[in-house]
C-alpha cells in the first residue's frame, strides 16, 4: 500500500437485521445495505459517491467514520484498521476523521451558541491549550466565512447556508485529514450551493484534505469529485476518475441516471437522448440475482442472472461491474433498443 | 390580455402578520396563463412561490394572511368568490400536486379510496361502478402497473415515485383547466423524476391543461417550461421564454441563478459562479430593489438601486421582461454574457 491513500475501504459489508421470527424474536433476514464495497482515496482530493435513494451511501458514510461498525471489512485511515480500534485509539483516530451532514438544523444543536459548538471538539479531545480554545474557534469562523464576532450567537440565528458554514468550522476545528460530506449542499438554495461548494474546495486547497463527498446530485458530484463511485444497491457498480465516468459511462446504470439529469438547456430539449428507466429500485432485502440492476437494464440476458459481474477493469480500463459495458465511445444521443 | 388565458393573475399580493411585523410574502405579482402552457417560476427558499400557489387554490386565506389583488379563473375572482363558489373550483378547475406524495396521502386509506374521493366531491350520485373503472382508467394513464390490483392497496405499499403517480392521479381525475405542481419531483430520484416529469407532459398535451411549475431546479425548468418568472424577495424580477432565460437573462439574480448552477460538463474545476450573501428578511426588505444588496452591478443603476423599486419593463428582442434599473443595452449585454458562461 502507497502512502499516497488518505482512505481505503476493504470490501465493506453492512447487514442490518430486519423482521422478526414469531416465537423468539430473532431477526428472520436482513437488508443488505452496503454489499461489498471497495474504495480508496488519494490524498488530497475527492471521491464522489452518488446512487439514487437506498443504494447504500449514507450507511457507507457512516462505516468509514464508524459511526456503525461493519458486519465485514475493514476501513484504513493512514494504513491504521479503525474497524478494530476502541478506546483512546479510537478517540485519537476520529479526530483525523471528521464529518458533515446534510441538514444544517438537525446537526447543530439549537441550545448551544456557536463558539460552544465549534469549541466542543476541541474541548473532548485536548488539542488546544485551555484558554485558547476561544482564539482558535473565532479563527475557524473566519476561516468558513462567518463573522467571528457572532461567537455567541445560536443556530437559529443563522441562515441555512451559515448554518452549513458552521457544521464545516465545527468538523475542520481537530485539523482532520479526511471529511466525509453526506448530502452537504443539498438542503440549500442554488446560489448557497455554490458558496458552500468553493468553500470546500478552497479548504481542500489550502488544507490538503481528502473528501468522501456523497451525493445524490450528479451535476454537484462532476464539479466537486475527482474519482466517482456509482453505487446501486449497496454496491459500486462503477468507479473512475470523474472526467471519464461523465464523458464515457460504461455501466448501463451510470449511463441511464447520466441521461436523466434535467440539464439546463432549453435547446436540447426533447431530442430523444433520455433512457427512461422503468420500475424502481428492487428491495435491498431480497436483491436480485446476478447482477442487481438486470431488473431494469435494457442489455440484460441470462448471464446477467445467473452470474454476479464483478468490479474489474474492461478492455477500455474503466472498472466496471457488467457484463456488457457500452462500447467507446459511448454516445448519449442513441436512445437504447 | 389575450382572451385565451385561463388564468390571469392581477396585482396579488400576500401578507400575513406575525410577532415581528408584516411579512409581504408576495408583492404586487401579475401573470397570465394560457391552456396548455407551463408556467415554470423558479426563485430561492422565501421568494413567494409556493405562497403564490396556495392563493390561486386559496388556501392561506387564514385570519393571519391580506391577500388582495385578482385571481380571474376565466373570468372569476377566486379571491371574492364565495366559499361554495371556491369548493366547486378547488380540486375540480384547479388542482394541485405537492412535493412530498407520503404526506399528501391519508395512510389511513386505500389510493383508490382517495382517488375516487376526489372526483366524488365534486360528482355527487355516480354509481360506484362507473367512479370505480374511473379510477383504475386514471390509474392506468399515470402509469401505474397492475391497477386492478393496486386500487386496493395503501399509500405505505408504494415507492415514492408510484405515490406521486397517484398524487397525479388524483390531481387530474376532474381533468383540471389548470394544474399547480409544486416541487413536483424534488423529493424524488432523478431517474424517477424524469419519469414523473415525462408523464406530466404528456397528460398536458392529452387534458390540454395548464401548468404552473414551481422549482427551484433550472433543469427541470428548462425541461418543461415554456415561460418561466423569476421570483425574488416575493416579486418578479424576471419574465422570459424558457429559450430566452437560458439565451439572453435580463436580470441579475437570473445571471447569478446561472452561474451557479453546476453542469455534468463542468471540466475545468474552476469556481462557480455565486451570489454573495443570501435572500433578505421579508420583514424588513431591503429599499428600492430587493436584490441590491448583493448585486454586483449596482454602480450602473444611478443610484436609482437603492431608491427606487423598479417595475416590470419589456426588454431586447425576446420578448422578456425585467425589473431592473440598469440601462436596456447593459443587462442584454450582461445577459448573453452570463447565458455564454
Amino acid at each position: 500500500m502507497t502512502n499516497d491513500l488518505a482512505l481505503q475501504a476493504i470490501d465493506l459489508v453492512k447487514y442490518f437485521p430486519t423482521g422478526a421470527s414469531k416465537i423468539l424474536g430473532r431477526p428472520t433476514n436482513s437488508v443488505r445495505a452496503v454489499d461489498g464495497v471497495s474504495l480508496t482515496v488519494q490524498k488530497g482530493t475527492t471521491l464522489g459517491i452518488v446512487g439514487e435513494s437506498g443504494c447504500g451511501k449514507s450507511t457507507l458514510a457512516r462505516l468509514v467514520t464508524r459511526l456503525i461498525d461493519p458486519t465485514s471489512g475493514s476501513v484504513l485511515l493512514d494504513g491504521v484498521d479503525i474497524t478494530t480500534l476502541s478506546g483512546s485509539d479510537l478517540r485519537k483516530t476520529r479526530r483525523k476523521l471528521q464529518m458533515i451532514f446534510q441538514d444544517p438544523y438537525s446537526s447543530l444543536n439549537p441550545r448551544h451558541s456557536i463558539g460552544q459548538i465549534i469549541s466542543q471538539p476541541l474541548a473532548i479531545q485536548h488539542i488546544v491549550p485551555k484558554g485558547q480554545e476561544m482564539a482558535r474557534t473565532q479563527e475557524l469562523m473566519e476561516r468558513v466565512g462567518l463573522n467571528p464576532e457572532h461567537y455567541n450567537r445560536y443556530p437559529h440565528e443563522f441562515s441555512g447556508g451559515q448554518r452549513q458554514r458552521i457544521g464545516i468550522a465545527r468538523a475542520l476545528a481537530l485539523e482532520p485529514t479526511v471529511i466525509v460530506a453526506d448530502e452537504p449542499v443539498s438542503a440549500l438554495d442554488v446560489s448557497i450551493q455554490a458558496q458552500i461548494l468553493n468553500l470546500l474546495e478552497n479548504l481542500q486547497k489550502e488544507l490538503g484534505l481528502s473528501y468522501v463527498f456523497i451525493a445524490h446530485d450528479l451535476s454537484v458530484v462532476r464539479h466537486i469529485a475527482d474519482q466517482v463511485a456509482v453505487m446501486y444497491l449497496g454496491k459500486v457498480v462503477e468507479i473512475g476518475p470523474a472526467a471519464d465516468v461523465y464523458s464515457r459511462p460504461a455501466h448501463p446504470y451510470t449511463m441511464a441516471l447520466l441521461s436523466a439529469v434535467p440539464v439546463a438547456r432549453p435547446s436540447e430539449r426533447g431530442n430523444g437522448h433520455r433512457i427512461r428507466l422503468v420500475g424502481d429500485v428492487p428491495s435491498p432485502i431480497d436483491p436480485p440475482s446476478g447482477c442487481r440492476f438486470r431488473t431494469r437494464c435494457w442489455k440484460a440476458t441470462d448471464l446477467c442472472a445467473q452470474q454476479e459481474p464483478v468490479l474489474a477493469p474492461d478492455e477500455a480500463g474503466r472498472v466496471v461491474a457488467c457484463h456488457f459495458p457500452n462500447e467507446v465511445p459511448v454516445s448519449l444521443g442513441i436512445r437504447p433498443s | 390580455m389575450s382572451n385565451t388565458s385561463v388564468l390571469s393573475v392581477r396585482n396579488l399580493s400576500v401578507a400575513f402578520a406575525t410577532a415581528d411585523g408584516d411579512v409581504i410574502a408576495v408583492d404586487k405579482l401579475s401573470f397570465d396563463l394560457a391552456l396548455g402552457e407551463t408556467l415554470g417560476i423558479v426563485g430561492e427558499s422565501g421568494s413567494g412561490k409556493s405562497v403564490t400557489a396556495s392563493s390561486i387554490m386559496r388556501l392561506n386565506n387564514s385570519s393571519s394572511a391580506t391577500t388582495t389583488g385578482e385571481i380571474l379563473l376565466e373570468g372569476t375572482n377566486i379571491l371574492t368568490a364565495s366559499e361554495d363558489e371556491v369548493r366547486s373550483i378547488r380540486g375540480k378547475d384547479v388542482a394541485m400536486i405537492f412535493q412530498d406524495p407520503l404526506s399528501a396521502l391519508n395512510p389511513y386509506y386505500t389510493v383508490g379510496h382517495q382517488i375516487a374521493e376526489a372526483y366524488e366531491v365534486h360528482h355527487h350520485g355516480v354509481d360506484k361502478s362507473v367512479v370505480r373503472s374511473l379510477v383504475l382508467d386514471m390509474m392506468t394513464k399515470v402509469g401505474i402497473p397492475n391497477p386492478e390490483k393496486r386500487i386496493d392497496e395503501y399509500p405505505h405499499q408504494f415507492s415514492g415515485g408510484m405515490r406521486q403517480r397517484i398524487v397525479i392521479a388524483i390531481a387530474l381525475i376532474n381533468q383540471p383547466k389548470v394544474l399547480i405542481a409544486d416541487e413536483p419531483t424534488t423529493a424524488l430520484d432523478v431517474t424517477v423524476q424524469a419519469q414523473i416529469l415525462d408523464l406530466m407532459k404528456s397528460l398536458q398535451l392529452e387534458f390540454n391543461m395548464a401548468i404552473i411549475l414551481i422549482t427551484h431546479d433550472l433543469g427541470v425548468i428548462a425541461e418543461v417550461a415554456d415561460n418561466v418568472l423569476v421570483m425574488y424577495a416575493g416579486r418578479i424580477v424576471e419574465t422570459s421564454s424558457v429559450s430566452a432565460l437560458f439565451a439572453e437573462p435580463v436580470h441579475p439574480y437570473a445571471f447569478g441563478l446561472l452561474g451557479a448552477v453546476t453542469s455534468l460538463e463542468a471540466s475545468d474545476r474552476g469556481q462557480l459562479d455565486t451570489i454573495a450573501g443570501s435572500p433578505p428578511s421579508l420583514i424588513s426588505l431591503p429599499s428600492g430593489c430587493s436584490f441590491h444588496p448583493r448585486c454586483e452591478f449596482v454602480e450602473f443603476g444611478n443610484g436609482k438601486c437603492v431608491s427606487v423599486v423598479p417595475e416590470l419593463r419589456s426588454i431586447g428582442t425576446l420578448g422578456s421582461s425585467t425589473a431592473c434599473h440598469l440601462s436596456d443595452d447593459v443587462i442584454v449585454s450582461l445577459g448573453r454574457k452570463a447565458a455564454r458562461a
